[in-house]
């Protein structure tokens, strides 16, 4: 089943002053295919639980239309959408046992005691809650709510499943667990899938595709592939993971990319999604770990620095390194630190990177 | 403007692809304007009118007559006072309890809130038959001749007692939720014991403490128990004279004219309470309220708090043992031989009324309190036009005196098509709308606490608005609808100033007769009635918390909230 949004906006409003309006989600469009699972990932109040209420039937959007499965939905109230989804307090019925809880939709569709029985096993023993059944919710773990009220959404067979931020009151072991576990959930009954989150870990982990807004507007729609090694604008590389960013102005574009200087000579850098033109402002982005650290005398490196901080990781080590001409330290992660050797705060050092871990983006 | 009433004109849309919510919606709406609104324009009507239409009449002739301002005046002088005393003696005794570590804090917490499940007139029955003239403490111990309590000292003293509960519980509440570790902090600051209490502990109370002032001038300005047994003719009392006027005098303008003016003190008093000063508290903690580890009360304090906590309860027993023993005296203040004559002269004259009071707030309390939860409902959880307006309207009955809603039903409520004088109708009608604001708290309160998105899931999976309600928010309120119960039904069962004017031959009210007993001097009698009255409020009150302690596993405290 195929979620299409049209230009949804959503203006939350006070009644009695038209000031205090405020635009939560903005002209927001994506189509997300059958068996999907797409999240979406923004900052707190970026519009992303407002688009996911919107799709649910909880919010009426001001502008715009909501299809599920081609049918416009946007008259159907949120008890005939047939979405489910899983709230971020789990929203477990304090008052009904786990089967109660589970059985709850079926019920209400008036399918037989026994046949719901049967159903509600089934799911109980996928989700690994046997022998739970009776259970009140008060005496369950986060991680057995979280499963239960996983469950009570997947056994109605939803058109749609939606995830309203559902790991945000575990730990961060249990998180770890229940996200692969989600995944292969969604993945065993192939149900199209809307995810909402604030974690990008999250996100890369149990997404096809990423939709990141920001302010209530879309800032990139892609693959975490995409996302992370090819942002968009700012806003995108600097909210996906770490990234150093170095502002310059572009001298001319071909085939190949954009050609820029950098700290004198010029290089050509990759530009994926801008339409940037010579002259035009451009920064250009690279990941912590496309920079690789060399000795001050290794001819290789191409910017010399001082080495601020330097943290051991375990896996990896993390250098804060200060650059003659730039305002903040750059910041290289180096992921094989016995091997490539370890630097100490104050050693002096050389900064090396190819164009191809780096690309361009509008300044 | 047009982009909001856009936007409820969206949300009225909604609305209306629900059927059920959307009836029970207008339903509420026009009852609301019927039982509620509706009595109290009638009032203003028949107060500013005569049989040439418009006038100013009514007032200028009522407070022509300098008896009538001598009311006024009275009745606001005591309601400041009442506010003013029953408040510290409220903070005084929550203080003790919360922060003071008082020995016996069980038995102070049940003394104080005792006077709330009794009949608000009890306190002045029994301080008549304490200090009056055969009165036990003036006549037989200090032997005065023609000790007078009627008027000024009875009054308050009778308000004080019956009113004071009620700042307690507020103040208990504002107190506990001032953490202690502030208390501590300021301690730990250099503070000593006299600094923390008047720079920490007072100004943090004070909106609590402003908040019940309030409520208390209210309940004193809308009593009319105590009044009409203890004012005597030398002390007039607004409502009393109101009441008189209309059933004493038939003059149904003047009366409607002395109600009105009441009403303004009242519904001022009550906005100021409700939508200013109770904006203005602090809420100090997020968690439970902890234990102080430091004593903040200097031991000489703490003596002199729990003195006057034991002065005040000495009080509140003498009243309740006096009523129990005129109850079986045989002539209160000359013969105390014991004798079950009074119990056998209510059941033989007044077993009707017995019948008729259970039957009433039997009957009432509970539409009430499921008309309350599901207004509470509307309220916290959709979207509509006119919400503000049920909500505004539905809390109504906490500011109105009972007088002045007696007088609005009688008016209101004499003439076809809604002639419902005299029949139970109108004092079911009258006590459900009365009460709907103990519902609707509760509801509220508890509305609050459930996490919205479990209404939600249920709509997800499926379920109808109607269906989410049945099957999940009504099942989470039950606690908060008995806890509600209990109260709209004492409430009920004690009160007088609207019934009196609505009931009858056919259907009469036991306060009612326990007050015409006073009138007719038949202390014995009025107090065998009172303790029926009392032991018919704990048995359903014991009925109910058994019901929910085996039923729903949850204990609630009437008197905790």
């Amino acid at each position: 089943m195929s979620v299409k949004l049209v230009n949804i906006t959503k203006v939350f409003g006070d009644h009695d002053n038209v000031s205090k309006e405020f635009t939560a989600v903005d002209n927001v469009n994506i189509e997300i295919y059958e068996g999907e699972m797409v999240t979406f990932l923004g900052p707190s109040g970026c519009g992303k639980t407002t688009t996911l209420r919107v799709i649910s039937g909880f919010e009426q959007q001001t502008h715009g239309d909501v299809y599920i499965d081609g049918e416009l939905v946007n008259d159907i109230p949120a008890n005939k959408r047939n979405t489910s989804m899983v709230f971020q307090s789990y929203a477990i019925f304090p008052h009904l046992s786990v089967a109660g809880n589970i059985g709850f939709g079926l019920e209400l569709k008036g399918i037989k005691k026994a046949e719901i029985k049967k159903q509600v096993d089934e799911i109980m023993d996928i989700m690994g809650l046997q022998s739970l059944g009776k259970r009140r919710p008060s005496q369950l773990s986060g991680g057995q709510q979280q499963r239960v009220a996983l469950a009570r959404a997947i056994v109605n067979k939803p058109r749609v499943l939606l995830f309203d931020e559902p790991l945000s009151n575990l730990d961060a072991k249990l998180r770890d667990t229940m996200r692969t576990e989600i995944r292969r959930i969604q993945k065993k009954f192939g149900i199209t899938s809307i995810y909402v989150t604030h974690d990008q870990l999250e996100a890369m982990t149990v997404s096809d595709r990423i939709m990141v807004m920001d302010k209530g507007i879309i800032q990139q729609i892609g693959t975490p592939f995409e996302i992370y090694s090819r942002p968009d604008n700012y806003f995108v590389a600097d909210f996906i993971g770490r990234a150093n960013f170095f502002p310059t102005t572009i001298s001319h574009v071909s085939k190949e990319g954009c050609a820029c200087d950098l700290f004198g000579p010029s290089f050509i850098f990759p530009s994926f999604h801008s339409s940037l033109k010579a002259k035009d402002k451009a920064v250009v982005v690279i990941r912590p770990e496309g920079l690789e650290i060399v000795k001050e005398d290794d001819s290789k490196g191409l910017l010399s620095g001082v080495i601020t901080q330097a943290v051991y990781l375990g896996s990896t080590m993390e250098y804060e390194i200060e650059i003659k001409d730039h305002d903040k330290p750059i910041i290289a992660i180096s992921h094989n630190p016995v091997k490539e050797g370890m630097y100490h705060e104050g050693d002096t050092v050389r900064v090396s990177f190819g164009p191809i871990s780096a690309h361009v983006i509008r300044g | 403007m047009k982009q909001s009433l856009k936007a409820q004109l969206r949300d009225t849309k909604m609305l209306t692809k629900d059927p059920l919510l959307f009836s029970m919606v207008l339903l509420i709406f026009v009852s609301l304007i019927l039982f509620i609104l509706y009595p109290l324009i009638k009032v203003a009507l028949v107060a500013f009118s005569d049989e040439n239409g418009f006038t100013f009449k009514n007032f200028r002739e009522a407070f022509g007559f300098w008896y009538y301002r001598k009311a006024l005046f009275n009745s606001l002088v005591m309601a400041s006072l009442t506010a003013i005393i029953g408040s510290i003696v409220g903070f005084i005794f929550a203080y003790a309890l919360t922060r003071a570590k008082i020995p016996g804090k069980k038995f102070f917490n049940l003394i104080a809130t005792i006077p709330i499940i009794s009949p608000p007139f009890i306190g002045a029955l029994a301080i008549i038959m304490l200090f009056g003239r055969n009165g036990f403490v003036s006549s037989t111990i200090l032997r005065l001749p023609d000790a007078n309590i009627y008027g000024f000292k009875g009054l308050l003293l009778a308000q004080v007692i019956t009113f004071f509960p009620v700042a307690y519980i507020t103040m208990r509440g504002v107190l506990e939720s001032i953490s202690p570790t502030l208390e501590d902090a300021a301690m730990d600051l250099g503070g000593n014991r006299f600094k923390i209490f008047y720079k920490v502990t007072l100004p943090l109370a004070i909106p609590g403490l402003a908040s019940s002032m309030l409520v208390l001038f209210v309940e004193s300005l809308a009593d009319f128990g105590n009044p009409m047994i203890l004012a005597g003719s030398e002390y007039p009392i607004l409502s009393v004279q109101a009441f008189l006027e209309i059933t004493g005098m038939y003059n149904l303008g003047k009366g409607a004219a002395l109600a009105f003016i009441l009403l303004i003190p009242s519904l001022s008093a009550y906005v100021i309470q409700k939508y200013y000063v109770s904006k203005k508290q602090y809420i100090t903690v997020t968690g439970k309220p902890t234990d102080s580890s430091n004593s903040v009360v200097s031991p000489a304090a703490r003596n002199i708090l729990f003195v006057v906590a034991i002065f005040f309860s000495i009080i509140i027993i003498l009243i309740y043992a006096s009523i129990l023993y005129g109850a079986v005296a045989t002539s209160w203040g000359n013969n105390s031989t014991p004798t079950l004559d009074h119990f056998r002269y209510v059941f033989r004259v007044g077993f009707e009324s017995v019948k008729d009071t259970i039957i009433i707030a039997g009957v009432s309390t509970p539409i009430s309190g499921i008309l309350g939860m599901i207004i509470a409902f509307l309220v916290v959880r959709k979207r509509f036009i006119g919400k503000r307006f049920i909500e505004v309207t539905s809390m109504l009955s906490f500011a109105v005196p009972g007088t002045v809603v007696g007088i609005g039903y009688i008016l209101a409520f004499n003439s076809a098509p809604l002639y419902l004088t005299g029949t139970l109708a109108i004092l079911l009608l009258n006590f459900i709308f009365r009460y709907i604001p103990v519902g609707i708290q509760g509801g509220i309160a508890v509305l609050q606490q459930i996490d919205p998105s479990i209404e939600e899931a249920a709509i997800d999976l499926g379920a109808d608005s109607n269906t989410t309600f049945r099957k999940i928010t009504l099942p989470l309120m039950v606690p908060a609808f008995f806890s509600g119960l209990i109260f709209a039904f004492v409430r009920g069962m004690t009160a007088i100033s609207a019934a009196i004017f609505l009931v009858s031959a056919k259907w009469n009210f036991m306060t009612v007769q326990i007050m015409s007993q006073v009138e007719s001097g038949r202390i014995g009698a009025a107090a065998a009635f009172s303790v029926i009255l009392v032991a018919i409020i704990l048995v359903a009150m014991i009925i109910i918390k058994t019901i929910l302690r085996l039923k729903y596993q949850t204990t609630t405290s009437l008197l905790s909230n």
